[in-house]
């Protein structure tokens, strides 16, 4: 979409562009209206009112708000900027003054009956927030501010595209290290850059000077790679010149992974280590989920045996039966997890579609209250747990490798052996049968392929992934409870293959980081940490069905008639494989 | 050549397999009877107390597992959100039942308590329904094309999001609902041992489904909507609205769901934020227990669930001295859940869906 003010198509009488379109102008302001208030009440205004984005200039609350103002304001503004900029920047004014009209509402409708009886948040301090300006008060101040910021954006908007990009850029950086402010300067404060560290962050949030840098070079870099453009130069390159510019790249990345957790400190690498493990969980149901379109909702189950199986072997607690390191255990977890599988698979061979959701959910729901009933009390110790599991190595707490670092290094290790597994194990004969009877088992089965030994294997190859991924976990907590037994850690793992797109082992990586990684580090907002969950899962699906980095046979399952029907399918393994292969 | 009699061979197995299964569950569960009853350490009047508790529970997840039941038969997808949708009208009778009970309403006779009390559930369909059709309009209606899972998460993230929107809004405490005094009174009724409000709940529950059943056979949106279930396009030739059909399941779906969570909350006092995860579980079950996509299949697969899920625990596994069986109810209804779906998929009323479908 380009910005150019007016083109000849967009003169009078050239349709909608023309008209002030006022339905969808109102439409949009009552959605902001509602989100607005839906802001307040919810609490991420009044909670975050006092959580500074920019040291002394802007706290998270109030930019929740002005962002919705903003957001508003933008899409309406995006059908008037073709017939003029003024028009724009009006209709962006009263997009913004209606929402904020909707606050106001609020104020004036709070103090009139007491909604604090049934909404909590709506307190006498989110009226005073909400009333608040700087230069102003009383209940006109959200119009008011709501109008500047619809103007603003609107303004920003009919920019053109060179100035507009980075410049929108540069505002979603600040959001960006405004959020992460505390925690990049936690670990920067033992290096020589504590300096820079403190002068550019406050403990939590940017300062006024780190807030300028920040929005500088992003706007700096942005505009520097849009004029270069890299990736189309890189792209243009001969393949063997590409190689000479992709290679150090992937290296550096590679060097990246490897140095993160140790360079981040011990929290980051905690939170690496729980993507790294989520990885492996990934990987182990994108075999049953992913290529042979199982869906299992108890997963949970394998990791369960998986983790009790390590601590019943090698716990030097009560509980413990055999004190085994933990290297001589994990081989046995993963093989209780494949029989497991196999034990699961039998009976719900026959079951199809949602109803094996269903019954797998239900298989899972049974372990984990089996788990912490008095019933298996005795031998697996109850919401009580099994303690005292050892540590992968043995070494002394002050070693680097001690801790989550380790965990991180070993589960990374074991997601390189287990991603090679899965991408040799697709297009292999047992890969394409998979793929077969995701897309239709009648025609698999007429085709050939066995179905009883070939979702038998997906269940224990899965089961074995899950399995060794529960061992590592209980190696990295070192203990085991009941409580650890969820069902949200089956949706999870479902969460993250569907998500990064079924069946696509990048897309587990990407998947992992985004609905595991990122949550983590979203810790400070614990309380509204699932609903931002729960928002993104929705999102990702309504704007992308086929996941986030998907296999191309998906795309191309979902975009069947338009862009990739020219496709011929012999190349449609092979040239998945190759893209893969480039990954680093 | 070989290979086909692998194959037979593994054939077998599985069918032995599978009858050892059965078996091995038959037996636990007729040994475990015999043993609990010799044992004689329950009076038949317990027995009859966990009937009445397992009526009182099973008509809630009856009327839950209707909105599972008639999504599932139109749209083929499971509303993962109704739960939440349940627990948001179980929040909205609560606070109007506490404006009404500031009224003094609740202190004034029998008849005036159940006006209010039919007001609150009114108030609760109206929250449920709001809801509701928000959800399908925004998670769901885009997504209708998409492939089967992608709406399965879809609707997980609209759950997380009902969830902790509401833990936002009115905090992770619990809220007591407020109840008439007579309601807590023993109901005269022979044998079972039921308090007024079980027999509140029973009765509402019966009538409101019986209502919808014959709103669904008789009406002509009732109408509508079983053509659009049976064959979307087909009924789209006929002149019907696909959508408006599909937008009045989520809309009688969650007005039920919405009075099964006054109901809930009047029978077990607490409401929260995340009360309706395991019932929406449930009432699943209970939908597929009775044959999906079939009305009465789900008054029918909600009043065994709660009544085996209440006896259940008990009768099969206290006589082998197992601990605690009360811990075990989820366990026992989600083993039947996955013994009907292994043994018989269609339910127990059986239909058509899972023929042509699943």
């Amino acid at each position: 979409m380009t910005a150019v003010a007016i083109q000849p198509t967009d003169m009078p009488g050239a349709g909608a562009a023309d008209t002030w379109n006022l339905r969808r102008v109102l439409q949009i302001s009552v959605i902001a209206g509602v989100v607005a208030i839906y802001l307040c009440l919810v609490g991420i205004v009044p909670v975050f009112a006092e959580r500074p984005l920019i040291v002394d200039v802007l706290e998270l609350g109030q930019a929740a708000l002005l962002i919705t103002f903003g957001a508003a304001s933008y899409l309406a503004g995006m059908d008037q900027v073709k017939a003029s900029w003024l028009r724009a920047v009006v209709v962006g004014a009263i997009v913004g003054a209606i929402t904020g009209a909707f606050l106001t509402g609020l104020v004036l409708l709070g103090e009139a009956i007491d909604l604090r009886s049934v909404f909590l948040n709506a307190s006498p301090t989110l009226y005073a927030l909400l009333t608040d300006g700087i230069v102003l008060t009383g209940p006109i101040v959200p119009i008011v501010a709501g109008a500047i910021t619809g103007a603003l954006a609107a303004v920003i908007l009919g920019l053109p595209s060179a100035i507009r990009v980075p410049l929108v850029i540069g505002l979603s950086s600040l959001l960006f290290f405004g959020l992460f402010a505390g925690l990049l300067r936690t670990p920067m404060l033992v290096t020589p850059l504590r300096d820079v560290a403190r002068f550019m962050f406050g403990s939590e949030g940017l300062t006024a000077a780190g807030a300028a840098i920040v929005f500088v070079v992003s706007v700096g870099t942005t505009a520097i790679v849009r004029r270069t453009k890299p990736r189309q130069r890189v792209n243009a390159l001969p393949p063997r010149q590409r190689r000479l510019v992709v290679g150090p790249l992937g290296l550096l990345v590679l060097a990246l992974v490897l140095l993160f957790p140790l360079a981040m400190g011990p929290f980051f690498a905690q939170v690496i280590a729980l993507v790294a493990i989520f990885v492996l969980l990934g990987m182990g149901l994108n075999i049953t989920l992913g290529l042979a379109g199982l869906l299992d909702l108890g997963f949970v189950a394998f990791f369960a045996v998986g983790a009790y199986t390590v601590a019943l072997l090698t716990s030097t607690a009560e509980y413990g039966l055999a004190n085994w390191g933990f290297w001589e255990a994990v081989p046995f977890a993963v093989l209780f997890a494949m029989l497991f599988g196999l034990i699961l698979g039998l009976p719900i061979l026959r079951i199809r579609g949602d109803y094996l959701a269903i019954a797998t959910l239900g298989f899972g729901e049974i372990i984990r209250i089996l788990a912490g009933s008095d019933l298996m009390k005795p031998i697996l110790g109850g919401p009580r747990g099994i303690l005292n599991i050892p540590k992968p190595l043995d070494v002394p707490p002050t070693h680097w490798l001690s801790g989550p670092v380790q965990i991180y290094y070993i589960a990374l290790a074991f997601a390189a052996v287990v991603a090679f597994i899965a991408w040799r194990l697709r297009s292999s004969r047992l890969g394409r049968s998979w793929m077969a009877i995701r897309e239709d088992e009648d025609v698999a089965e007429g085709m050939g392929v066995n179905l009883v030994q070939t979702k038998l294997l997906a269940y224990m190859l899965g089961g074995a992934f899950a399995g060794l991924a529960g061992a590592i976990s209980a190696g990295l907590v070192g203990s085991i409870f009941a409580s650890s037994i969820q069902l949200q850690l089956s949706i999870n793992v479902a969460a993250i293959v569907i998500v990064g797109g079924m069946g696509s082992i990048p897309g587990v990586v990407v998947g992992a980081l985004i609905l595991v990684g990122l949550p983590e580090l979203f810790r400070e907002f614990s309380d509204y940490r699932l609903l931002f969950y729960g928002i993104a899962l929705m999102v990702i699906m309504i704007l992308r069905p086929e996941g986030l980095l998907p296999s191309r046979v998906t795309r191309r399952e979902l975009h069947t008639s338009r862009e990739l029907a020219d496709v011929p399918d012999s190349e449609l393994v092979t040239d998945e494989e190759r893209r893969e292969a480039s990954l680093p | 050549m070989n290979a086909r009699k692998l194959d037979r061979v593994t054939d077998v197995a599985i069918d032995v397999f599978m009858w050892s299964f059965k078996a091995v569950i038959i037996a636990v569960v007729v040994v475990g009877s015999v043993l609990t009853l010799l044992s004689g350490t329950y009076t038949p009047a317990d027995w009859l107390e966990l009937v009445g508790a397992g009526l009182t529970q099973g008509s809630i997840y009856a009327m839950i597992a209707l909105g599972y039941t008639m999504v599932y038969g139109i749209l083929r997808m499971i509303n993962f959100a109704h739960g939440e949708i349940f627990m948001a009208g179980s929040f909205g009778g609560y606070f109007a039942l506490v404006a009404l009970a500031s009224t003094g309403m609740l202190s004034q006779g029998v008849a005036v308590s159940l006006f209010a009390i039919g007001l609150a559930i009114l108030a609760a369909m109206a929250v449920s329904v709001l809801l509701a059709v928000g959800v399908e309009r925004i998670a769901y209606r885009p997504l209708r094309d998409a492939p089967r899972l992608v709406p399965l998460i879809s609707a997980i993230g609209a759950s997380l999001f009902l969830q902790y929107s509401f833990r936002g809004f009115f905090g992770s405490g619990l809220y007591a609902y407020p109840t008439p005094d007579f309601l807590k009174q023993d109901a005269p009724i022979p044998l079972l041992s039921m308090r007024w409000v079980d027999v509140l709940v029973v009765v509402a529950s019966l009538a409101m489904m019986t209502v919808l059943y014959l709103f669904v056979m008789r009406s002509k949106l009732g109408t509508s909507i079983r053509a659009v279930s049976e064959d979307q396009g087909t009924a789209a030739l006929m002149g019907i609205d696909a959508n408006r059909a599909i937008v009045m399941t989520f809309v009688i779906g969650a007005a039920m769901a919405g009075a099964a969570g006054v109901l809930y909350g009047l029978a077990f006092i607490q409401v929260t934020y995340f009360m309706g995860v395991i019932p929406g579980i449930k009432a699943f079950t209970a939908a597929v227990l009775g044959g999906i996509g079939n009305v009465p299949g789900a008054l029918l697969g909600g009043l065994f669930l709660g009544l085996i899920e209440a006896i259940g625990p008990t009768l099969f596994l206290s006589g082998f001295g197992v601990p605690a069986t009360n811990q075990l109810k989820d366990a026992v209804a989600f083993t039947m859940l996955v013994l009907v779906l292994v043994f018989r998929p269609s339910g127990i009323l059986g239909e058509r869906v899972t023929r042509s479908r699943a």
